[in-house]
């Protein structure tokens, strides 16, 4: 406005000498005022919270996927001791009676030696196997893809072993997808507890540096600044601590799940490094489950300056 | 520029310490306003600078009701205002220069554009030689200087100035009044709340005095 008009003070002979060299403006917000330190941290442990919980759903989900293809690719038949039969004719028939239908791929009976050995960690060894009512064990691989006709094959299986049962492992697969969800379930929940806790702590924050900032925020209405300017210059700082925060937080979740692997290893053979590994795998993530606690990251970042742009719009209003 | 209409204004539910006001402030008039104090000087200025709402009548500014005006449109009107207030109001995070550049900043200017404006002025004002100082460590007539170099440098359509010489001495005071007049000549209507009657006896202005919530203007 009023360029049309010539200079505002004719200075005359007072015209300065100084150079009009460019210069380094403070910033319309300064740093120091929003405590960022507090935030970053609140920030940055929330960030760790939502990555580990995000990690490990991510590794339970995978290996229960793993666990559950393997089991379901495979159905056991015992064969009971009877009287007046021969277990040995019974499991050699029931066997031969399992190949011959459509869709398995592998028969496995299990022979005497093996089942004793199956047995040897609640038995102990030396045991004679002649002496006890063992049922013996088949073993059949299912071709994937393939739905087995399990009535036919029961059928088929009792006409020549009569005391010979089938399991396709369907109540342990329903147990497993029942865990598996109610994981994932948790781990959503978490995760919704843990975005709720940090939008409230961010909003906190960012009412407080409203607060500590109010004089501010006056002169600039004075000059002319409208909400968005203002807001803008406020969201700068917040998006700023938002990524430190979650680039710390998440940075440590995927370091911790780097290092995951070689802990898991130095426990293999203990109890609880066998009992992780059944559950869990091999305790490694994926390049794609790094993406994802990545993109979670920027998300918490992203949802800080929400949070932080919603509260600056609704303080500026009791502001003037 | 400026038409009030039986404006009257209370804070709360107190008594109305603003009754009746109407007024024309016509473009690139100069007049001084005063009156004793807690007359109501401030809050009159306070409601040209659209910082309070009336609690009745008409404020027509720059052509618009300024009841019917959003918080943006609030924002830009307040572009065509410059304002010195009594407490000066400087950012202490920034320097004198950063001070009186601000309003310039927040219409998205480029600094190189209005460096050396800023800089005359700061000289005119004699604030040449503190640009790079921070206002803690300024005087209060050197904070009053810097207050109204910020309230002129973007040549305002309205310039509100509430005791602009309270902190400066005589001759001072005599130097930014033809800065004031110099800002009129060139097109800013101006109203300057003032006690000083050494500095209205300056300059032949038309006077408005607020007495007892009242106006009574001496033309």
């Amino acid at each position: 406005m009023g360029d049309e008009h010539g200079p505002l003070v004719d200075l005359g002979t007072e015209r300065p000498q100084v150079p009009a060299r460019a210069r380094n403006m403070s910033p319309i917000v300064p740093r120091a005022s929003i405590s960022g330190r507090a935030l970053v941290a609140v920030v940055a442990i929330m960030t760790f919270l939502a990555s580990i919980t995000t990690g490990t759903v991510l590794l339970v989900s995978a290996s229960a996927a793993e666990w559950q293809s393997e089991v379901a690719s495979e159905i056991t038949m015992q064969v009971r001791p009877q009287a007046g039969r021969d277990l040995e004719r019974d499991v050699t028939a029931a066997a031969e009676a399992m190949r011959t239908q459509p869709g398995i791929v592998q028969v496995k009976p299990f022979t005497k030696d093996e089942s004793a050995r199956l047995l040897e960690p609640w038995l102990g060894s030396g045991l004679s196997i002649e002496q006890l009512p063992v049922p013996r064990v088949v073993v059949a691989r299912v071709q994937p893809g393939t739905t087995l006709d399990l009535a036919a094959l029961r059928k088929a299986v009792t006409q020549v072993a009569p005391s010979a049962s089938v399991d396709d492992h369907r109540a342990w697969i329903e147990r497993m997808r029942s865990m598996t969800g109610a994981t994932v379930l948790a781990g959503i929940g978490i995760l919704v507890l843990v975005i709720a806790a940090t939008i409230i702590s961010v909003s906190f924050a960012t009412r407080g540096a409203m607060a500590a900032n109010r004089p501010i925020v006056e002169v600039l209405h004075f000059v002319g600044a409208g909400d968005r300017y203002i807001a803008n210059h406020f969201l700068r700082h917040f998006l700023r601590l938002g990524l430190e925060g979650g680039l710390i937080g998440g940075g440590a979740a995927m370091l911790g799940f780097g290092f995951s692997e070689s802990i898991a290893a130095w426990f293999s053979g203990t109890p609880v490094g066998d009992q992780f590994a059944a559950l869990l795998g091999t305790f490694s993530l994926p390049p794609s489950g790094y993406l994802a606690l990545a993109v979670q990251a920027v998300a918490i970042a992203a949802i800080t300056a929400w949070a932080s742009r919603r509260t600056l719009f609704a303080t500026l209003d009791d502001i003037d | 520029m400026v038409r009030f209409e039986n404006v009257g204004l209370r804070y709360g539910l107190g008594p109305e310490i603003l009754r009746d006001l109407t007024f024309l402030i016509p473009a690139h008039s100069f007049q001084f306003l005063t009156g004793p104090s807690g007359a109501g000087k401030t809050s009159l200025l306070r409601l040209l600078f659209l910082s309070l709402r009336p609690t009745r009548g008409l404020v027509n500014l720059f052509g618009q009701d300024v009841s019917l005006l959003g918080k943006d449109q609030v924002a830009n009107m307040r572009q065509r205002i410059g304002i010195v207030l009594q407490d000066f109001r400087l950012l202490d995070h920034m320097t004198t220069y950063e001070n009186v550049a601000l309003p310039f900043r927040v219409m998205g200017r480029e600094e190189s554009s209005y460096r050396r404006e800023v800089i005359d002025l700061l000289r005119w004002v004699g604030l040449g030689e503190r640009m790079d100082a921070l206002p803690p460590i300024l005087s209060g007539g050197e904070k009053q200087r810097a207050a109204i170099a910020r309230a002129v440098i973007s040549r305002p359509q309205l310039l509100l100035a509430d005791e602009p010489t309270g902190s400066v001495d005589p001759t001072l005071g005599r130097r930014l009044l033809r800065l004031f007049i110099e800002l009129n000549r060139l097109g800013t209507a101006v109203i300057i709340a003032t006690h000083d009657i050494t500095l209205m006896d300056q300059y032949e202005a038309r006077r408005m005095v607020l007495h007892q919530g009242r106006l009574h203007i001496y033309e």
